[in-house]
C-alpha cells in the first residue's frame, strides 16, 4: 500500500533534520538503503571477493622452476582435485568425518538442550548455559592438547585401563565433536525456548505420550535450528585442519591438505581447488535442505 | 452449533450419577506459596460447572491438578470414582482449552484437530473425516488447510475447541478461553459455548474471573480466594445468599451493613448485605427520613441501563444504589445532596462472622 502521511505541518525546531527524517519515513526504499548499503558493501567485499578470487586462483598454475604463481589458465587442479584418488579418498574421509560429528553432536546437544530449557529450574539455566559457553573461552589448541593427552597412546585412557583410539580417525572424531558441541547446542536451546510449554502439554493433554511428542510436535518446531546447528558443525569440521593433525596422526582431512600446499608444497592453486570442495559440499547441503522443504515451516 | 459431529450425546446423558470429577483435600504449594489449600469438591457428571475468583485465586492450578500438568502436594482427584492422582495428562480422559490456545504452529488446522485422534492410532482417512466435521461445527469447515497463524483469536478459540472436543473427553476444562475475546465475541461465544455442552452433555469446569460471565454461564458455581472455596452454589445461590463478605463482594457489588447496624434495625449483632438494585433510594423529604436511613450522596454514575449512585451513611459505611433508566429517577439525586435509603426485610443477606 503506498498511504501517503505527511505531517500536516512541521514543527518548528531543526526544519532541515526533520524533512530528512519525513522523507525517509515516506520513501521505504530509500531507508532501506541507507540502512543496507554499508553491510552489503563489506559482505560483497569480504564474501563475494574472496569466494571469486579463490575461484580464480585454483585456475592458475604455479610455474614449477620459479615456484610462483602464473596466471596461465587451465583446469588442471579441478581435474586433479577430483579424480585423482588420493584427493577422493580424502575428501570421503573429511566427509564421513564431518558427517559423523554432526550426528555425534545431534545426538549429544537434544537432551542436554531439552534439559536446559524446559527441566531446569531458571536459576540453574543461566548457570548452565554459561557452563556450555564456557569451553569456547579456552584455546582451541589447549582442547584440542587435551584431548591428544586423553586419547593418545600412553594417554590418560590407557593409563586408566581403557584401549584407546590412539592417533586415528576415531580420535579426531571424538575431539571434533567435543569441541563443536556448543555450536550445536546453542541452536537447539534456542528453539527449545520457542516451543512454549503449553504446546508439550496440549500434546500430553490429547492423549501423546512423550515419544509421540517429541516425534510429531517438539522434532517439526526444531527442525529449523537443528539445521542450524548441523550447518555449524558440518562446515567447522570440514574446514577443520588442526585437530586433524594435533589428534589424528597421519589422517589427512582437505583442511590439511590446503595447509600443506599453501605452507610447504607452496601451490596456492591447487590449494584453492582443494578448498573449493567444502564449500560445494555445504551449498549441496543448503541445497538439499532447501528442497526438502525442511524450513519452510520458519 | 450442531452436534452432528459429536454423536455420542446419548451415551452421555445415560451417565452414572455420582461426580465427574471429586477432590478431596487438594493442596498445591510452590515453594512457599500455597496456590491451592485443602480443596473440597463434587462436580456432578454433565454438569457446567464455573470456578470464580480473583486472579491468584487457585483457579489454574486446580485445573492443571485437574489435567494432570501438576501433581498435588496433598490429596486426591478423582475421576468417575477412580483415583488419577498420579496419572500423567495422557493417561486421564479429560482435556483442556487452553488460554493461550496452545495450537501446533507446525500443523494445519486439520492436523491440529486430527491429532488427538491420530495418536490414538485412528486411520488416516477416518480422523481426517471427524476433524473436518468437528471443524465444520465451529464454523471453521473453509479453513482446513490453514495454519494458525493465519487465524483471528476467536477463530482460534474455536479450533481449540474442536481439537479437545474431537477425542470425545468425559470432561471439558476450559481456562479463561473468552479472556482474550473482545466483548461482542465474547457474548456470542458465552451463548455459543453453552449450547454446545447441552449438547454434547459433557461436564464443562469452566474458569474466569468474571462473575457475570460466572451467573449467566453456569449449572454451578464454586468462588475461590486465595486457593480456597469460599461458596459452591447456584448462581441464585451465589447471588442471592453470598455465605460471606468476599462472595457478597466479588460476586456482584453489594452493601455491606455493619453489625452495628443490624442490632439496631432488627435486633441481631451481625453484618449483612442488600444488592444494590434491592435498595430504593428517594431524596429526603422535608419532615426528614421517616423509615429509612438517611445518606449523602457522594457520587452518581451512569451505566446506561441505569445510573449508580453511590453514598456514605452518616457512620462512615458506604452504600451502592441502582436506579433503572425506567424509574427517571437519576435526575432527582446530585453529589453532596442527602437521600432516604430503604430496602424489604427480605432482601436482607446475613453474614456469618468474618474469621
Ligand atoms: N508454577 C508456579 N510456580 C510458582 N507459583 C505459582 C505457579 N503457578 C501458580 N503459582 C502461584 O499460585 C497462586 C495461584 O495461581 P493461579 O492458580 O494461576 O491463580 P488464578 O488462575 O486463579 O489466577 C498465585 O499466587 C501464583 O503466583
Ligand atoms: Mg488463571
Amino acid at each position: 500500500m503506498s498511504v501517503d502521511i505527511r505531517p500536516a505541518d512541521a514543527a518548528p525546531g531543526r526544519p532541515s533534520r526533520q524533512a530528512l527524517s519525513a522523507l525517509l519515513y515516506r520513501r521505504g526504499r530509500l531507508r532501506l538503503a541507507g540502512l543496507l548499503t554499508a553491510p552489503a558493501a563489506w559482505l560483497i567485499l569480504v564474501y563475494i571477493a574472496a569466494l571469486s578470487a579463490l575461484l580464480i586462483t585454483a585456475l592458475w598454475t604455479v610455474d614449477t622452476f620459479t615456484g610462483k604463481v602464473s596466471t596461465t589458465w587451465t583446469l588442471d587442479n579441478l581435474i586433479q582435485v577430483t579424480t585423482d584418488p588420493v584427493y577422493q579418498t580424502i575428501a570421503l574421509r573429511t566427509l564421513r568425518i564431518a558427517v559423523l560429528v554432526t550426528v555425534v553432536d545431534m545426538v549429544l546437544a537434544l537432551p542436554i538442550a531439552f534439559f536446559i530449557a524446559k527441566v531446569a529450574s531458571p536459576r540453574w539455566r543461566g548457570v548452565l548455559v554459561v557452563a556450555i559457553l564456557m569451553p569456547l573461552w579456552a584455546s582451541y589448541l589447549v582442547k584440542a592438547y587435551a584431548w591428544r593427552n586423553v586419547l593418545a597412546e600412553g594417554g590418560l585412557l590407557e593409563w586408566l585401563g581403557i584401549s584407546s583410539p590412539g592417533y586415528s580417525e576415531a580420535a579426531v572424531v571424538i575431539a571434533l565433536s567435543y569441541i563443536w558441541l556448543p555450536y550445536m547446542i546453542l541452536p537447539i536451546h534456542a528453539g527449545f525456548e520457542r516451543v512454549p510449554d503449553s504446546l508439550l502439554e496440549a500434546s500430553s493433554d490429547l492423549g501423546a505420550k512423550p515419544l509421540a511428542t517429541l516425534r510429531l510436535v517438539i522434532l517439526p518446531i526444531l527442525v529449523p535450528s537443528i539445521i542450524a546447528g548441523t550447518i555449524f558443525t558440518f562446515a567447522l569440521t570440514l574446514g577443520d585442519y588442526i585437530t586433524a593433525q594435533i589428534v589424528g596422526g597421519t589422517t589427512q582431512m582437505l583442511g590439511t591438505v590446503v595447509y600443506a600446499n599453501v605452507g610447504a608444497a607452496n601451490n596456492l592453486p591447487l590449494a584453492s581447488a582443494v578448498a573449493l570442495i567444502p564449500i560445494a559440499v555445504i551449498m549441496a547441503y543448503l541445497l538439499i535442505v532447501r528442497r526438502t522443504g525442511a524450513l519452510n515451516n520458519l | 452449533m450442531t452436534s452432528a459431529a459429536m454423536p455420542q450425546t446419548s451415551r452421555r446423558k445415560t451417565a452414572p450419577a455420582g461426580p465427574a470429577i471429586r477432590l478431596v483435600g487438594l493442596s498445591k504449594r510452590f515453594g512457599e506459596t500455597t496456590a491451592v489449600d485443602s480443596v473440597d469438591l463434587e462436580i456432578r457428571s454433565g454438569e457446567f460447572f464455573s470456578m470464580l475468583g480473583p486472579s491468584g485465586s487457585g483457579k489454574t492450578t486446580v485445573l492443571r491438578l485437574i489435567a494432570g500438568f501438576e501433581l498435588p502436594t496433598a490429596g486426591v482427584i478423582e475421576l468417575d470414582g477412580k483415583d488419577v492422582s498420579a496419572r500423567a495428562p495422557f493417561e486421564r480422559d479429560v482435556n483442556t482449552v487452553f488460554q493461550d490456545y496452545a495450537l501446533f504452529p507446525h500443523m494445519s488446522l486439520i492436523e491440529n484437530v486430527a491429532y488427538g485422534l491420530r495418536v490414538r492410532g485412528v486411520a488416516k482417512a477416518v480422523r481426517r473425516q471427524r476433524a473436518a466435521e468437528a471443524l465444520e461445527q465451529v464454523q471453521l469447515g473453509s479453513f482446513l488447510d490453514r495454519r494458525p497463524s493465519q487465524l483471528s483469536g476467536g477463530q482460534r478459540q474455536r479450533v481449540a475447541l474442536a481439537r479437545a472436543l474431537v477425542v470425545r473427553p468425559k470432561v471439558l476444562l476450559l481456562d479463561e478461553p473468552l479472556g482474550a475475546l473482545d466483548l461482542k465475541l465474547r457474548q456470542q461465544m458465552q451463548v455459543e459455548l453453552k449450547e454446545l455442552q447441552q449438547e454434547l452433555g459433557i461436564t464443562f469446569i469452566f474458569v474466569t474471573h468474571d462473575q457475570e460471565e460466572a451467573l449467566t454461564m453456569s449449572d454451578r458455581i464454586g468462588v475461590f480466594n486465595k486457593g480456597r472455596i469460599e461458596q459452591v452454589g447456584t448462581p441464585e445461590e451465589i447471588y442471592e445468599r453470598p455465605n460471606g463478605p468476599f462472595v457478597a463482594n466479588f460476586v456482584g457489588t453489594s452493601n455491606i451493613f455493619p453489625g452495628t447496624l443490624g442490632r439496631s434495625l432488627y435486633g441481631r449483632d451481625d453484618r449483612f448485605s442488600v444488592r444494590p438494585e434491592r435498595i430504593q433510594l428517594r431524596p429526603l423529604p422535608p419532615e426528614g427520613p421517616g423509615t429509612g436511613i438517611a445518606l449523602t450522596v457522594t457520587a452518581l454514575v451512569y451505566l446506561g441501563h441505569a445510573t449508580q449512585v453511590r453514598g456514605t451513611l452518616p457512620d462512615g459505611t458506604t452504600a451502592v444504589a441502582l436506579i433503572p433508566v425506567t424509574a427517571g429517577r437519576g435526575g432527582e439525586f446530585a453529589v453532596g445532596q442527602p437521600a432516604v435509603l430503604s430496602w424489604n426485610r427480605q432482601d436482607v443477606v446475613w453474614l456469618p462472622p468474618a474469621s
